[in-house]
């Protein structure tokens, strides 16, 4: 019965990394990818993880396999943040749909400084 | 029993394999560094899970401890990756 819920988990898991990465390959810009391929590649890994953890259902395993979803949960918001740091200084060309970028108006390109002047009106980007 | 649970199994690897062949097109297509770098930090969590699901199929939990080894090793990269695109674009404009 075990072996059953911890391949269902495990397709579950196949499932949610096989989204993200259509995500990434189908959605228009880097922040939309970013925005499919973390969450989703997560949610996936720890639930492979986890079925592995029932599938062998000892202390050692599930310590394991505790202790890497923990550093997921930590590692992967930090790399895609760091990531889209960067991609928005290098001038990243976003989507043509988007609506507004409040941040536009409110960063200065050259010192990587962040102001907060409420007199700037934000404007739309299109 | 014994069926389900390795047909399971199946479709999720073939699932895993799929994703694989749609981040390597992101990969390839993808038109800037930042697209190629969330692309093969995505490839590398598809690693890790098809080395997830093999140690369920192969009843050895020994190659949890390789999960570990590699996500220590892509954060490290996503991190210096990102630091390289910020250091090149210091770069550009200090010239």
């Amino acid at each position: 019965m075990s072996e059953l819920i911890s391949s269902i988990l495990g397709l579950l898991g196949a499932l949610f990394c096989f989204i993200a990465a259509l995500g990434v390959l189908r959605m228009p810009d880097i922040l939309l990818r970013m925005h499919a391929s973390t969450k989703a590649g997560t949610l996936g890994i720890s639930l492979l993880l986890i079925s592995a953890a029932v599938h062998f259902g000892t202390f050692p395993v599930t310590a394991k396999v505790i202790l890497i979803i923990i550093f997921m949960f930590i590692a992967n918001p930090i790399a895609a943040h760091v990531l889209a740091r960067a991609a928005y200084f290098i001038d990243i060309p976003l989507w043509k749909g988007t609506v507004i970028d409040e941040l536009r108006e409110h960063y200065d390109q050259k010192t990587h400084e962040l102001g907060s002047d409420q007199n700037i009106p934000v404007k739309k980007t299109h | 029993m014994q069926t389900i649970i390795s047909m399971l199994h199946f479709i999720s690897v073939l699932l895993l394999c799929g994703a694989a062949l749609l981040t390597l097109a992101r990969i390839l297509v993808g038109p800037t560094l930042p697209d190629r770098v969330v692309a093969i930090d995505l490839m590398s969590i598809l690693v890790m899970c098809i080395i997830a699901i093999y140690s369920v199929v192969s009843y050895n939990d020994i190659y949890l401890d390789i999960i570990i080894a590699l996500a220590l090793v892509t954060f490290l990269g996503t991190i210096a990756f990102a630091q390289f695109i910020e250091w090149q674009l210091s770069k550009d404009q200090h010239e």
